[in-house]
């Protein structure tokens, strides 16, 4: 980064801010280096420039700033981090620099972290699947190239084993295409993260996947350019190496806590449980930036991760999300108990895209009759279970205690797959009707005559 | 003037006697579109439509003299536009939004032919038109501006671009006045119209569960709430693709950016299944994505309506779908508390019901200036956060709208769409449609729709009974309730959006549906009081015939066909 001023002027130092006044000509929104007494420095941020006052926002911790003795850079431009194929194999912090201990990145191109919005007229539609040889996930919230699709759990539950399963196992219809990974770590504990560099480097894929990391001791504002970072990444190399990008970021509530703080030390007008009113447009700013583009062969592909807090689906983090990405997984923390994996509560999970990326021309025609009849059915199962607590499974119909073995055989066999065990589309839509020919036909209203017909009988 | 400070998109300037409020301003060395928004005798706040990254303090604000306008003129239909109006289209190849840019809006190399009876020497007056072109299929009027009066000086039949003069106006006073294919208009100014007329037209959007239980006039406003994932967006683009309308507005209005791409992919090989033209040639976009900046998104729904109103003035009826009033809602909030102005509930600031009602009120059903009649009918997505319906937003949106159609996200997880709910939603508008289904399908609607609701509910009721004791211990009169209700939210609340039968259903096939589900009601009740049983009734092939009727096309042999099967299936039973 190229700096130009240097100010010793520190007004005030409060939470993660500071205020230099004093200034000239110093631009918003650009990148600050603190230096303090001793030498050593912080990274920064100018949030709002008043007059000849900026006010700045540190990310690593304004501990230990003084006001007589510390001074600050400003430089002319935002943060821009150095993009290289070379990163890939690599764990990188916030900033894009090794914190593996190897050779530092040498980049001849760098990017403004907080990229551009994508003109909407030059996206491209989503359409093609990403395979992930999960059958919950390919049959009923298929992925898809280009889609932002979060993974919506609670505190202990295996969220990342589902999110490792799917980025180790992801497969693209061509095997000519090139793949990779992007983690980002946010706030999360140093064996969740590591555990992610592990399970690669066991299969020698290292080449297939970049980690960035802020683990849960490091410093919490740094969670706010860290996705912005390694979404910067993921944009070079979908839109200008023809990567197949997935990027999983975990955890975005400990993203949205690091925003919090932020404003609540600015003294922001808070709107819903003092999260600041702009949280819907600043995680938009990390979402919208998958998808593909007019002219490009690349895409970026999204699974944020966020845990619940209390499992409470209409906190304003996920709820927020789920209005900007195209659908959510849910972890189910009663599946889990009961030792299903993945315990994915299929009724509240949703993928918005697949109707347009499964059925004839993608997976098989039959495809998206037989995810809205699972649908229909377990829904309808869920509700025949509570009233069987209630007046006993003897009193049900017998079309009712059908639908009582349909959820049974779609919960073990369907739902429950072994860690690592990679299922075939085919073999995935073989189960699903396995567990449909349970109900009467006349219950399989969603499909035409003729695939009643060719699947049923 | 120069500016004094910067705080995202809110920027300070100082104030020196020639800027007013609401004009519109270039900020900075990057000359960014602002507008003033607060005027001290010191400094001016101006509100920026772009991205204000690596502004100064002391750089220059040009005032531009206008308030924030649109350009309006042929080659807005299938052409998509940020909040402020500019065309996304002209934005350059590399895929991303510049800043600072500026493109005319419209296709100034295009050629119209302008034709027109008109005259040198013919008296005009406001809003009266002097001619029309042809845009995309749709007679597009060139009009005299409002607040004019005068005499026609010279006028220029024949091929013309949009920049060119069309005509010009002898006023009394001072030089003529230049008419050129396109105009500017301030986007929070209504233009004006004649009269207000009362609405008696039914707004068709194709889909069965709104034009039969909750209908909508031409001209009427509706809101649709509901939590994510119950299908607000899917309803949305539903109704631009199937709705009576001549032109279609769709506001996308921070959401998401891939849908946006959808509808620019699907629309232009859909066909208007009435005129038979592509769906692209009526409809115009206004895309401002989540991730695009939050002041060009509280401006896109104005925008988005002051097109409306340009064409509403040819005499056409307009519609205007904004997903989702909750996203710009959320963009005052946000500005609001960038100018540390008191908020109200849940930070929203005092102002959101006003300008909330002044949206929804620039709707309705009109007489132009010209004399013809026009109609502007208002359809916002609300995004209530945590599904809650009592939050702010939706609840002064409940004020303003008529239509309350609202999604639930329970029939939405069971696979019910639309996911309108019966219970919540509501329609004030019974009365405006009632005598067009009287005179056009000479059927009375409303006793049907009553019967269709009043059995819905009496099988809600029922729910509870039967989560204690079970379906099978009801007696057979409240089965056939069951049965019957299920009926009618399989075989017609239920809409497949992606079925290329069900996708669209036109009033006279609803008519026929709704018939059919009323008839097997009263005629099985009628045999159960002959003696047959639940049972008998329940194995019916009547049932599933009712259920597939959706999906046979109509008017079609095959349709009629069903119903007389149906028909004689339940006679039969006798």
């Amino acid at each position: 980064m190229k700096y130009r001023k240097y100010y010793t002027s520190i007004k005030k130092v409060w939470g993660p801010l500071m205020i230099v006044e004093g200034v000239e000509d110093v631009p918003y929104g650009v990148f600050t280096s603190i230096v303090l007494p001793d030498g050593t420095e912080r990274k920064g941020q100018v949030l709002a420039v008043n007059g000849t006052e900026a006010v700045v926002q540190i990310f690593e911790g304004t501990g230990d700033i003084d006001t007589d003795h510390s001074g600050i850079h400003f430089s002319t431009e935002p943060f821009k981090v150095g993009v290289t194929e070379s990163m890939k194999g690599r764990i990188l912090d916030a900033y894009g620099k090794p914190r593996d201990g190897l050779k530092p990145i040498v980049a001849k191109t760098t990017r403004d972290i907080n990229g551009r919005p994508i003109n909407p007229y030059h996206r491209t539609y989503p359409h093609d699947f990403i395979q992930t040889g999960i059958s919950v996930i390919d049959g009923l919230i298929t992925l898809i190239r280009g889609q932002k699709l979060p993974i919506f759990s609670g505190a202990g539950l295996p969220h990342y084993d589902l999110a490792l399963e799917i980025a180790k196992n992801a497969r693209l219809k061509d095997d000519n295409e090139k793949m990779i990974v992007i983690f980002v770590a946010m706030g999360i504990k140093h064996d969740d993260a590591i555990k992610f560099y592990r399970s690669f480097e066991a299969d020698s894929k290292l080449d297939k996947v970049i980690l960035f990391f802020n683990l849960a001791d490091d410093p919490p504002m740094e969670r706010l350019i860290i996705p912005r970072t390694a979404l910067t990444t993921a944009e070079y190399f979908a839109f200008e190496k023809d990567y197949q990008v997935l990027v999983i970021m975990s955890d975005i509530t400990n993203y949205c806590e690091a925003l919090r703080e932020i404003s609540s030390a600015r003294e922001e007008v808070p709107s819903r449980k003092g999260y600041p009113g702009y949280l819907y447009s600043d995680l938009a700013s990390l979402y919208e930036r998958a998808g593909r583009m007019r002219g490009r062969k690349g895409s970026i592909s999204q699974i944020p991760i966020l845990t619940m807090p209390n499992d409470d689906i209409t906190h304003p983090i996920p709820d927020l999300t789920g209005y900007i990405t195209e659908g959510q997984i849910v972890i189910s923390r009663e599946l889990n108990h009961r030792g299903i994996f993945p315990p994915v509560d299929i009724l509240p999970s949703l993928s918005r895209l697949m109707k347009d990326g499964i059925g004839k021309e993608y997976t098989r025609a039959d495809h998206p009759h037989l995810a809205a009849q699972i649908y229909a059915a377990y829904s309808y199962s869920q509700d025949v279970k509570m009233i069987s607590t209630v007046i006993g499974e003897e009193e049900l119909s017998p079309t009712d205690r059908k639908y009582l073995e349909f959820s049974r055989i779609f919960e073990e066999k369907f739902l429950n797959q072994k860690r690592g065990a990679y299922h075939s589309m085919e073999k995935t839509l073989e189960i699903a009707w396995e567990a449909l020919k349970v109900l009467p036909r006349r219950e399989l209203s969603k499909f035409t005559k003729d695939e009643l017909d060719k699947y049923y009988d | 003037m120069k500016i004094l400070s910067i705080n995202g998109p809110i920027i300070k300037a100082d104030n020196d006697g020639s800027i007013r409020m609401r004009e519109m301003v270039k900020v900075g060395d990057l000359g960014l579109i602002g507008e003033v928004i607060e005027l001290q005798q010191e400094h001016a706040v101006i509100q920026v439509y772009e991205d204000t990254t690596g502004v100064k303090v002391n750089e220059k604000v040009d005032a531009l003299k206008y308030p924030l306008s649109v350009t309006l003129g042929p080659g807005l239909l299938g052409g998509i536009f940020d909040g402020i109006g500019r065309p996304l289209k002209k934005f350059s190849e590399n895929g991303f939004i510049e800043r600072g840019l500026y493109p005319f809006p419209l296709d100034e190399d295009k050629r119209y032919d302008f034709i027109t009876d008109m005259k040198k020497g013919d008296a005009v007056s406001e809003g009266m038109h002097l001619g029309h072109i042809i845009e995309m299929s749709l007679k597009h009027y060139i009009m005299v501006p409002p607040g004019v009066t005068g005499i026609i000086g010279d006028i220029f039949p024949g091929k013309r671009k949009v920049e060119d003069i069309f005509c010009t106006i002898e006023l009394d006073h001072g030089e003529p006045l230049e008419i050129r294919g396109f105009h500017k208009w301030p986007v929070r100014k209504k233009r004006p119209v004649n009269e207000r007329l009362s609405m008696n037209e039914p707004f068709f959007t194709g889909q069965r569960v709104l034009d039969f239980l909750f209908p909508i006039p031409r001209g009427g406003v509706a809101a649709v709430p509901g939590g994510f994932g119950a299908g607000k967006t899917v309803l949305q683009h539903s109704i631009a693709k199937w709705s009576n309308a001549d032109i279609i507005i769709y506001v996308g209005c921070g959401e998401r950016g891939n849908e946006i791409a959808q509808i620019l992919e699907e629309f232009p090989t859909l066909k208007d299944p009435r005129s038979g033209r592509s769906l692209m040639e009526r409809t115009i976009i206004i895309a401002n994505t989540s991730n695009m900046p939050v002041t060009a998104r509280e401006s896109s729904i104005y925008t988005g309506i002051t097109m409306a109103e340009y064409y509403r003035d040819m005499g056409y009826n307009v519609t205007i779908l904004a997903d989702s009033t909750s996203r710009w809602a959320e963009a005052l909030r946000e500005l609001s508390s960038r100018l540390e102005e008191i908020p109200a509930e849940e930070g929203y600031p005092a102002y959101l019901a006003s300008r909330l009602a002044e949206y929804y009120e620039r709707a309705g059903s009109f007489k132009t200036l010209s004399g013809k009649t026009g109609s502007i009918t208002a359809i916002g997505a609300v995004s209530p956060q945590g599904a809650d319906f009592s939050e702010p937003v939706t609840q002064h949106t409940k004020r303003f709208v008529r239509s309350f159609w609202a999604l639930d996200k329970s029939l939405a997880s069971a696979k019910h769409f639309p996911a309108v709910s019966w219970k919540i939603s509501y329609s004030e508008y019974g009365e405006e449609v009632v005598d067009w289904w009287k005179l056009n399908a000479n059927v009375d609607w409303d006793s049907m729709r009553t019967t269709l609701a009043e059995t819905l509910q009496d099988a809600d009721k029922l729910e509870n009974i039967i989560k204690i004791v079970g379906f099978e211990s009801l007696p057979d009169r409240e089965k056939l309730t069951v049965l019957s209700s299920n009926l009618i939210k399989k075989g017609f609340l239920q809409q497949n959006s992606y079925d290329p039968v069900d996708s669209f259903c036109l009033p006279e096939k609803q008519v026929k549906i709704a018939q059919a589900l009323i008839y097997f009601h009263s005629r099985s009740a009628e045999m159960m009081n002959e003696g047959d049983s639940f049972n008998k009734i329940n194995k019916s092939e009547a049932i599933d015939k009712i259920q597939r009727l959706k999906f046979i096309p109509f008017p079609s042999a095959e349709f009629d066909s069903t119903l007389d099967e149906i028909n004689t299936e339940l006679e039969g039973k006798q």
